[in-house]
């Protein structure tokens, strides 16, 4: 084990939410195929869809989303700017501040239709 | 005021163990010791098989890079109180990951040194010097790259590195450094010969920014930023 840098775990969520967006793609190619036997079985996949429990994992669908964006630009901006670079530590907490200032509004707005109706 | 100080160290003999272990030893130490002595009480007066390297003794040389408490480090550079081994907390000490073990502590460099060669570590330049025999430059020049002449190749950084673990070959940050003290320098030629080496497969784009590097050197050298300017000057020279 290597107790690495803030940066390690970023980097390390970037590949997981990466992944996991990823596999949140195939699984939306697969369901908008059905649409290809016919809209019934389309529809009868949509429950998938309005299930709390799925909403809620939509809901870490949009923040891993968001995480790997705002992540992404950090990591953009510390291959153009020597300043970002010297300023690792400071970057990481404006990262994971505008991550959480996004991603927890967001919950209130994607939840609130499906526990308090 | 001396206290006693519990290590953990990971143990390895090629000729007796199938599998690297850990091994307590408690011994005792001053808050002011560095993680060097206190190995070397350890081997002295405990268990004289334990094996590591060192030379210098004071964060010169760059023999004694290890793992101590999960983050590399040069044992004669963090004394027995940085990491709180005064306090009763355990101090573990681990050979650096990515490289081979080849006895306890002691790790393989050689690959680590085949790569810093690759990168040309030296001056090229194809005119011959001035009758002063002398190449000069101005202050502001050489401050360029002062960072990356600190570099003590002890192999802090590529062994933090995750990439490095993961790809045999990576040439790794401590190479990148050492071809940034050189790509920067205003008397050098060998600019490009280094930057296409560096522009290739497993070089510096190899590298995802996770920082560790920087943490790990001990000569506070910006690893990470001396990676982005190379970076930046292939992008920008082309
Ligand atoms: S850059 Fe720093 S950590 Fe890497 S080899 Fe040189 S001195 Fe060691
Ligand atoms: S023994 Fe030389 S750097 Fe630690």
């Amino acid at each position: 084990m290597y107790r690495g840098q803030s940066g390690m775990w970023l980097w390390i969520l970037h590949r997981l939410t990466g992944v996991g967006i990823l596999g949140f793609l195939f699984l939306h190619i697969a369901d908008t195929y059905l649409v290809g036997f016919g809209a019934e079985y389309f529809n009868e996949l949509l429950f998938l869809y309005k299930n709390p429990p799925f909403r809620v994992l939509e809901w870490f669908l949009v923040g891993a989303v968001l995480f790997h964006g705002f992540n992404g630009i950090r990591v953009i901006v510390m291959d153009f700017w020597d300043k970002a670079v010297d300023n690792h530590k400071l970057l990481v907490q404006i990262t994971i501040i505008a991550f959480f200032v996004v991603w927890l509004p967001s919950g209130y707005f994607m939840l609130k239709p499906v526990f308090f109706h | 005021m001396a206290t006693q100080v519990t290590l953990k160290i990971l143990r390895y003999d090629p000729e007796k163990d199938k599998k690297a272990h850990f091994e307590t030893y408690e011994v005792e130490a001053d808050p002011l010791d560095r993680i060097l002595d206190v190995l070397n009480t350890v081997k002295w007066y405990k268990d004289g098989s334990l094996t590591y390297r060192r030379s210098c003794a004071h964060g010169v040389c760059g023999s004694d890079a290890m793992r101590i408490n999960g983050r590399n480090r040069l044992a004669c550079k963090v004394l027995v109180r940085d990491v709180g081994g005064d306090t009763g907390k355990k101090i573990q000490i681990e050979p650096m990951l990515g490289f081979k073990i080849l006895r306890d502590l002691v790790v393989d460099m050689d690959p680590f040194f085949e790569k810093y060669k690759s990168i040309k570590p030296y001056l090229i330049n194809y005119e011959d010097a001035p009758a002063s025999s002398e190449r000069l430059q101005s202050a502001e020049d050489r401050e360029i790259f002062d960072e990356t002449t600190k570099c003590i190749l002890c192999g802090a950084c590529s062994g933090s590195c995750p990439p490095y673990w993961s790809n045999q070959d990576f040439i790794g940050p401590a190479a990148i450094v050492n071809a940034h003290r050189f790509i920067f320098d205003s008397r050098d030629q060998g600019s490009d010969e280094r930057l296409a080496i560096l522009g290739q497969g497993e070089g510096v784009f190899r590298c995802r920014t996770v920082y560790n590097c920087t943490d790990a050197c001990p000569r506070d050298i910006p690893v990470t930023k001396a990676i982005e300017q190379i970076r930046r000057a292939m992008l920008y020279n082309r």
